[in-house]
């Protein structure tokens, strides 16, 4: 049993649908040695309805010990204890990850046919809140990345769009 | 009768009539073109009469407004029940929260919602609190992937529902942020300001997942001048759009 100090996971997620090109990328020796120089010590990959099944190592020699799963009610509790995660670039789980304060890497899917989602994990890699990555250059991401050069997201605020409407109908701000 | 018909035939050389019916439904027919153009012209001023009153804000405050809130997947459904949770919950009820019939989450997310309010103020005799809010689904006019050529006749479909619910609810507010199943609703909504049966107010938010362009359904709504507010999250959108509105980011 190892101490819960010297546990560091990450933690990936492919959101309600599959990313199977995420799922190979994390699974690949490059990535995990990456991972493992970086003194992570856990892999945990949320896989949704993919084909593709990772292998999953015990880790007890000492390399990155690694599991997954397909899906979870919740996964609240996984970004919690993860150190770092690695998500699809879904605005839930790129805005619960950034609300939680935790070092994110957004993969964009290119193989979706309306690739909206590339332009919010771009702007926000932009204002440096979060890395971006595609599948292939995730191995790079992680062996650049600095931790300490993010910065922290400011949670926004419907308030302001709540104003705007009361406003419309003359109700006064509550 | 003959001096009639003379009198007839004098006013237009062309016809002859054989009896005073034949006359009228000759007449009728001659007149159709005028019907026709008297209702173009009517329903032209009627509409920019809708155009110019929409997105100018309500002079007499009303007490309460019924409000449609359209709800969409995941993210979509998260933004829109951020907005919901800080609007003052007597003043914009009753609330019908609408969802695909294809997605089960959103509706039970604002179950989930609606409940917590319950349990704030248990202890308020709400009026007809079980009516403050309600749960409805709508066909959808297009699933992922479906062909073009069946979503034409499942857009219909969605079309006749979305009608057929606007007309039941007939809300004074539709809140939507573009999920597709927005479009029919909005469109609905919009005949029946035209026709004069109910003034709904259209306000639409723009995900904050749209950072350089407008989604399809935002796009639509924008350029048919549909909505009377249009917001979006991010600056460089607003420029873009120049009548939109950016008041910050919700998320």
């Amino acid at each position: 049993m190892e101490s819960k100090e010297s546990k560091k996971m990450v933690f990936v997620t492919v959101g309600t649908t599959s990313f199977d090109a995420l799922v190979r990328a994390v699974d690949s020796p490059q990535v995990r040695d990456e991972l493992s120089s970086k003194g992570y010590t856990h892999l945990l990959i949320q896989m949704g309805r993919g084909s593709y099944f990772p292998s999953k190592f015990s880790g007890e020699d000492g390399s990155l010990a690694v599991d997954y799963f397909t899906f979870s009610p919740s996964i609240a509790d996984h970004l919690k204890s993860a150190s770092l995660i690695i998500s699809h670039a879904g605005s839930g789980s790129i805005f619960e990850t950034l609300r939680l304060g935790k070092p994110l890497i957004v993969v964009v899917n290119e193989d979706l046919m309306d690739n909206h989602q590339s332009e919010l994990a771009e702007e926000l890699a932009d204002r440096k809140h979060l890395f971006c990555a595609n599948p292939q250059t995730l191995h790079q991401i992680i062996s650049n990345m600095n931790l300490d050069s993010l910065v922290p997201y400011p949670p926004g605020d419907s308030v302001p769009v709540a104003k705007l409407i009361n406003r419309f109908f003359g109700f006064p701000d509550d | 009768m003959s001096s009639l018909r003379r009198a007839f035939k004098s006013l237009d050389p062309d016809l002859v009539f054989n009896d005073m019916e034949e006359y009228l439904e000759a007449g009728f027919f001659k007149l159709t073109p005028f019907f026709i153009a008297i209702t173009i012209s009517l329903l032209a001023i009627r509409l920019t009469y809708v155009f110019l009153r929409s997105s100018k804000p309500f002079v007499d405050p009303p007490e309460r407004v019924s409000t449609m809130i359209v709800l969409g997947s995941g993210g979509h459904t998260a933004e829109m029940l951020s907005i919901v949770n800080v609007l003052n919950k007597e003043r914009f009820s009753p609330r019908f929260y609408v969802a695909a019939t294809t997605d089960n989450m959103s509706l039970q997310k604002a179950q989930v919602l609606e409940q917590s309010l319950h349990g704030l103020r248990n202890n308020l005799i709400l009026q007809g609190s079980s009516e403050a809010a309600q749960f409805l689904q709508i066909y959808r006019s297009r699933e992922v992937g479906q062909s073009y050529i069946t979503s034409i006749g499942t857009s219909l479909i969605a079309m006749m529902h979305a009608l057929w619910l606007t007309l039941k609810i007939r809300p004074q507010v539709i809140i939507c942020n573009g999920p597709g199943t927005c479009i029919p609703l909005c469109v609905a909504a919009f005949m029946f300001k035209i026709a004069g049966l109910r003034w709904s107010s259209i306000f639409y938010i723009e995900s904050i997942a749209r950072v350089r362009k407008l989604s399809l359904s935002g796009l639509l709504l924008y350029k048919l001048r549909l909505t009377d507010q249009f917001v979006v999250q991010w600056p460089q959108l607003q420029r873009k759009y120049p009548r939109s509105q950016y008041v910050g980011r919700i998320m």
